[in-house]
């Protein structure tokens, strides 16, 4: 039997308050495991605020701080200075945001911690779309989902415009490392962790986090539908590490991208027209970045 | 202790700076700009070991302090109207998470339309936040506000956020001699921050979290607790600097030549000093007229307003901001605060210098005859022409 490469310490407890299938939940336990247990969390109005149980409980075994939903990546550039000025040793500053907090609303702040050189981590978990209010589209939600501020019916089709390229926008300020993770594929989600725990600098999560009743598919299906997700390259994993892109996993010809749509009712009322626009576009893509692979 | 000459902002960065600081969050706005240039100079050359977090906006410097402080830190940022006015929602936080943030704020009129000059609005507008609130006369009394105001917001009884205030130009870029006592007489009066150990690595903890109605009444009450031991807290502290540094500047309200005044007028900031003036030049002439310079607008010193109002028979508040649909702030307060006392005196509010107005001694002048005549109550607009209307309610 292979040797499991996941640290056993469990940074998550039971008795959370998430949604039964809740792949941010999961992804807030590896990322734990990768980073161990001297982390300072600062987290904004999410679904982690709620999460996390409220006071006087915590369901994480690490410090945690709240803050508003648009400023994380100036709470975690405030922590580090205090842990700095202060000289608080080896402890690991992360910010875990979702997607409406980091693509809309909190990406100024992100962008200014990623300018000056803030040495913390900064993790988004895109569940795409404002999950904890109740399901409403976000910068990060995908072209033709439903939401309810992007419904189904006579003059409309869900989303009219494409997802935001938060990585592209990241990768844009040249942070030292950044990766795309998911829940679906536990070791390549921790090993990255690992590794950027124990880099300096800026670094950046984009965490795949389907959520059961925002994306409409049944909860027990969340790990499958990740899987999906990256064997049909809607999320392909890849790290970014001084300009080098690595894709992390190849399985060789991607599967098509009906398998992943059609298990979510969000896209139910895609028609064939539809799926191929986005197959074809979802193809352009991994193409790309197949191509920046090999030239960095 | 030096004697140096310099301006309200400088006041404000040789106090943080005094203070030994451990994060300064800065972020530019005229005419606050030039206090977090100095501590960026301070900074650079290695004088004042503090990180210097160059954020992209006021509201992430704000969260920047925040931050630092929940970890331990002793933080200061700077600011002026928009600024202040986009820090609304941080401000509510530093005050929910008991950060002892101490911060400079140049007050200036808010836009529209732009203009740059000394008002108080933008201040007056974050005065629900939970935050301490003095304002300065002068770039001595910046200084020494500043030093007093971490004591005091470190306090164990107290640890809640200050704000230190100085008018627009007429401190910000004013310079005038200042006393800056050495760092070894500041460390003795300041000692390093205690630690707050809730933020610790390796333990869990969660700071700020949320509640239902069962506990968040408990979390306002302490808040509403902790700004009410805040007059006793400053007492001490005041005399305490008074006893090392010699220097005092009058408590809560500072009142001058009250005892057997008509008439005092309320002021607040540079004012004050034309005013005093102004009572000096009346009191020659026979007239009995004092003063009463508001320098802590929160926690609301209202005890001494009581008392204020047992002496004299017409007191007249004048404010650099108006609340819109009612009457300036300070007027409010001051009413308020008589309202529960058994001294019922004739009150009446002018509105004065607003957008950098010049508050002359001729309008203080102006301002005492019409309190000492058959002045009527209600909120008179000083300064305007003969024609342009009342504003009155009710």
């Amino acid at each position: 039997m292979a040797k499991l490469t996941i640290p056993a310490q469990e940074l998550l407890r039971s008795g959370h308050s998430a949604c039964p299938g809740c792949a941010p939940a999961l992804a807030m336990r590896l990322m734990l495991k990768g980073l161990g247990p001297r982390t300072i969390v600062s987290i904004p109005a999410c679904c982690w605020t709620v999460i996390d149980t409220p006071y006087p409980t915590t369901a994480l075994g690490v410090a945690m701080l709240d803050n508003p939903i648009e400023s994380t990546g100036a709470s975690i550039s405030g922590l580090r200075a205090a842990a700095d000025a202060l000289g608080i040793p080896d402890v690991t500053i992360l910010g875990f945001a979702g997607d409406g907090g980091t693509a809309d609303i909190g990406l100024q702040a992100l962008s200014g911690m990623l300018e000056r050189r803030t040495n913390a981590i900064y993790a988004m978990y895109d569940n795409e779309a404002y999950m904890n209010t109740g399901v409403q589209r976000s910068g990060a939600t995908p072209l033709g989902a439903w939401t309810t501020t992007t419904p189904v019916g006579e003059g409309s089709h869900g989303k009219a415009e494409p997802k935001k390229d938060v990585m592209g926008i990241v990768l844009a300020h040249h942070p030292v490392y950044a990766a795309t993770v998911n829940p679906s594929f536990p070791e390549d989600f921790v090993k990255k962790v690992e590794k950027a725990r124990d880099l300096s600098g800026p670094r950046f999560f984009h965490i795949f986090a389907p959520c059961p009743p925002g994306w409409r598919y049944p909860s027990d299906q969340s790990i499958e539908i990740g899987k999906r997700a990256t064997d049909c390259g809607v999320f392909p994993l890849y790290e970014v590490m001084d300009g080098h892109y690595h894709i992390t996993r190849k399985g060789g010809a991607l599967k098509p991208v009906r398998e992943y749509f059609q298990a979510q009712g969000r896209f139910s009322h895609l028609g064939d027209a539809d799926l191929d626009r986005v197959q074809a576009q979802v193809t352009a893509d991994w193409n790309r970045l197949v191509r920046l692979e090999s030239e960095t | 202790m030096t004697l140096q000459v310099m301006s309200g902002n400088s006041a404000q960065s040789y106090a943080a700076a005094l203070a030994r600081v451990h994060v300064i969050a800065a972020y530019p706005i005229t005419p606050q700009t030039t206090i977090v240039e100095k501590l960026a100079d301070f900074a650079a050359s290695g004088q004042l070991p503090a990180q210097f977090v160059k954020v992209e906006s006021e509201h992430s410097a704000l969260q920047v302090c925040v931050s630092a402080s929940s970890l331990g830190a002793r933080t200061y940022t700077a600011t002026s109207s928009q600024g202040l006015l986009l820090m609304h929602e941080l401000l509510h936080w530093a005050a929910g998470l008991r950060t002892p943030i101490v911060m400079g704020v140049v007050n200036r009129a808010v836009a529209p339309p732009w203009n740059l000059g000394a008002d108080h609005t933008d201040t007056m507008s974050q005065r629900d936040t939970g935050w301490v609130q003095f304002y300065a006369e002068s770039n001595q009394e910046v200084l020494d506000t500043v030093l007093q105001a971490y004591r005091l917001a470190e306090d164990p009884a107290v640890r809640l956020p200050v704000m230190v205030t100085e008018d627009a130009f007429y401190l910000s870029h004013t310079v005038e001699p200042v006393e800056v006592p050495a760092q070894t007489e500041v460390d003795a009066f300041l000692p390093a921050r205690e630690a707050r150990a809730v933020l610790v690595p390796g333990r869990a903890a969660r700071l700020g979290s949320f509640t239902g109605p069962d506990h968040y009444v408990e979390f306002r009450h302490e808040v509403a607790q902790a700004m009410a031991r805040v007059p006793e807290v400053f007492r001490g502290v005041e005399e305490d600097y008074r006893s090392r540094m010699h220097r005092y500047h009058g408590g809560a309200v500072a009142t001058y030549r009250v005892d057997d005044a008509d008439a005092v007028l309320v002021t607040m900031g540079t004012m004050s000093t034309t005013a005093r003036s102004v009572v000096d030049e009346l009191r020659a002439e026979g007239r009995k007229v004092g003063l009463a310079k508001l320098r802590l607008f929160r926690p609301f010193p209202a005890a001494e307003f009581r008392e204020l109002a047992g002496l004299v028979d017409r007191i007249g508040v004048v404010d650099r901001s108006f609340t819109f649909g009612a009457e300036g702030p300070a007027a409010t307060e001051v009413a308020a605060a008589i309202y529960s006392g058994p001294h019922h005196p004739f009150l009446t509010n002018y509105m004065v210098g607003l957008g950098g107005r010049e508050v002359t001694p001729q309008l203080v002048r102006a301002i005492f005859d019409r309190l000492l005549g058959a002045e009527g109550p209600g909120t008179r607009w000083m300064d305007l022409p003969q024609d342009a209307g009342e504003v009155t309610h009710g």
